[in-house]
């Protein structure tokens, strides 16, 4: 069972943006699916098995790739070829 | 053979979110042969949504590997179909720009999330189409329209240039309205791309054959019990009643692991989910972030605006599997049921060719009948056991029920999508006789 509060922290975390008259609502289907989740409870076992991997990276060499202006054609902002993003600190 | 097509489709079902009006083709095995791609695969120079406000304007300065290799078979991609938003969905209604409509019935819903490609070809806009299937995306709508779906192999097609909703589950595939096109299409698109880390090299040149004389089908209780139509489980029913008469023999089995499989898929997906829509901040594209803000401020509006209420319940969901104090209770243990799944399609497989059922457990829905999201995860019921086992599956329509179509599915053993696409072309062709 998760709280208003909960989902409130939740789409904090995954920065959706909730407004409070959704809150509600949001909150009663998360749990109805949640509870249906509970199902795997009755999986036993708690890790998966490992299985044969064999490694597929290639060498780090250079290849040919996008020219800049096309990397930033989609870009809402950008200036001396850098993309802008909002300010971190 | 190479030339000029031009496409001026009457869509009335609003199956296409862009159309191509002239398109030079080149020559090959679908020279001049109009192809439509659904909207998350990538498309050099065309707009690409994922049905999507958050994408909207969004045009990708490269082609998926799938899509260079239509162009180079000589196809003429005439446009980019409709789409649950990031293949969210079973029914196409979760798109931004509307749903799509049934052309068998315009009051119910096409399927989905490939509903706009479905939609496509059974309108007769196009022969052929791609779709993607995370979970059933290609099969559902198949099923619902009454046309032909492969979901290959995982690892048969490379998924460069597919925009990413869960990678561990989701392939490329072909959908047509005959076996023979399906197998066609799968020919241009399988084989080993070093540009996507999980791609085998398997390519695909099959001819599809009709001989299924002792072929063994295992027939899962579950795929005709609890919460299945039983007027689509007597259709279902018949269609292996053909296959029987063709020579197959079958054999009863049981999927214990179906009880959480639906449980662990969604887990699965939606964890996937969360982390790979995390790109989606208004920065590298999509509508502009603020740049002045501080960056959480800035792709919370952005988000916000951007994505649709299923996308965000999704990459809420799977925000929360994975986080602290929860991991151990959904994702590990999903990925220890994935693992039963596995198995139990490995012992069926050791006794029996391919596995055989109904696609859906109803025929289409009406739109607007599955707005509780619970109930609308519940109808993939039958086609995600495949893609947590990695196993190809396909659809072929095999009767109607009150006047809509009902998909055959088959199952195979990983790898063996030359015998699932053999057993749908021998019903295909059975019936057509």
């Amino acid at each position: 069972m998760v709280t208003e509060k909960d989902v409130e922290h939740i789409a904090d975390l995954a920065d959706i943006g909730m407004d409070s008259g959704e809150l509600a609502p949001f909150t009663q289907q998360f749990n109805a699916i949640i509870d249906y989740f509970d199902i795997l409870d009755r999986v036993k076992g708690e890790e998966s098995g490992v299985r044969d991997l064999y490694n597929v990276m290639r060498e780090d060499d250079p290849r040919p790739s996008l020219p800049q202006k096309d990397v930033l054609s989609n870009a809402p902002a950008s200036e001396d070829g850098f993309i802008k993003a909002p300010r971190v600190m | 053979m190479t030339g000029t097509l031009s496409f001026e489709p009457d869509d009335r079902f609003n199956a296409f979110l862009t159309t191509c009006r002239k398109v030079s083709h080149g020559s090959g095995r679908l020279a001049g042969i109009p192809v439509a791609v659904k909207d998350n695969i990538s498309t050099q120079g065309i707009e690409t949504t994922c049905a999507s406000k958050i994408l909207k304007g969004y045009i990708p300065p490269y082609d998926a590997h799938v899509v260079r290799l239509l162009k180079e078979a000589g196809a003429a991609i005439v446009g980019k179909t409709n789409m649950d938003e990031f293949g969210m969905g079973t029914t196409t209604e979760n798109s931004a720009f509307g749903p799509t409509l049934n052309p068998l019935d315009t009051s119910r819903v096409p399927g989905g999330s490939s509903g706009g490609s479905a939609a496509a070809i059974a309108a007769g806009m196009v022969p052929m189409a791609l779709g993607t299937d995370t979970g059933g995306s290609i099969r559902c709508p198949a099923a619902f329209c009454g046309i032909v779906g492969l979901k290959p192999s995982y690892g048969r097609v490379s998924r460069y240039g597919l925009i990413a909703y869960a990678n561990s589950l989701e392939q490329i595939g072909p959908m047509a309205k005959t076996v023979t096109d399906v197998s066609t299409l799968y020919s241009v698109i399988a084989g080993h791309d070093p540009r996507d880390s999980t791609s085998y090299d398997r390519s695909y040149n099959h001819i599809p054959s009709v001989e299924i004389k002792g072929l063994k089908i295992g027939i899962p209780q579950e795929y005709f019990g609890k919460g299945v139509d039983p007027a689509v489980g007597n259709v279902v029913q018949k269609a292996i009643g053909t296959l029987e008469q063709l020579g197959a023999t079958t054999i009863p089995c049981t999927i214990p692991s179906m009880e959480y499989a639906l449980a662990a898929y969604y887990v699965i997906c939606t964890s996937e989910a969360s982390s790979n829509l995390a790109r989606f901040d208004g920065v590298r594209y999509g509508p502009a972030a603020d740049v002045k803000k501080s960056w959480h401020d800035a792709y919370r509006d952005v988000r916000r605006a951007g994505f649709g209420e299923e996308v965000r319940r999704r990459i809420m969901l799977g925000t929360f599997a994975l986080s602290s104090g929860y991991y151990g209770k959904y994702y590990a243990k999903a990925q220890v049921a994935r693992e039963n799944v596995r198995a139990d399609f490995s012992r069926i497989f050791s006794k029996v060719d391919v596995i055989a059922g109904p696609t859906m457990p109803t025929t289409a829905f009406r739109l607007k009948e599955k707005s509780d999201p619970l109930s609308m995860y519940l109808s993939d019921i039958l086609t995600v056991p495949a893609n947590l086992a990695g196993i190809p599956s396909i659809s072929v329509p095999c009767g109607k029920v009150a006047g809509m179509p009902v998909g055959l599915q088959i199952m195979g053993r990983h790898f063996d999508d030359e015998r699932v696409i053999d057993v749908a072309y021998a019903y295909e062709q059975a019936v057509r006789a």
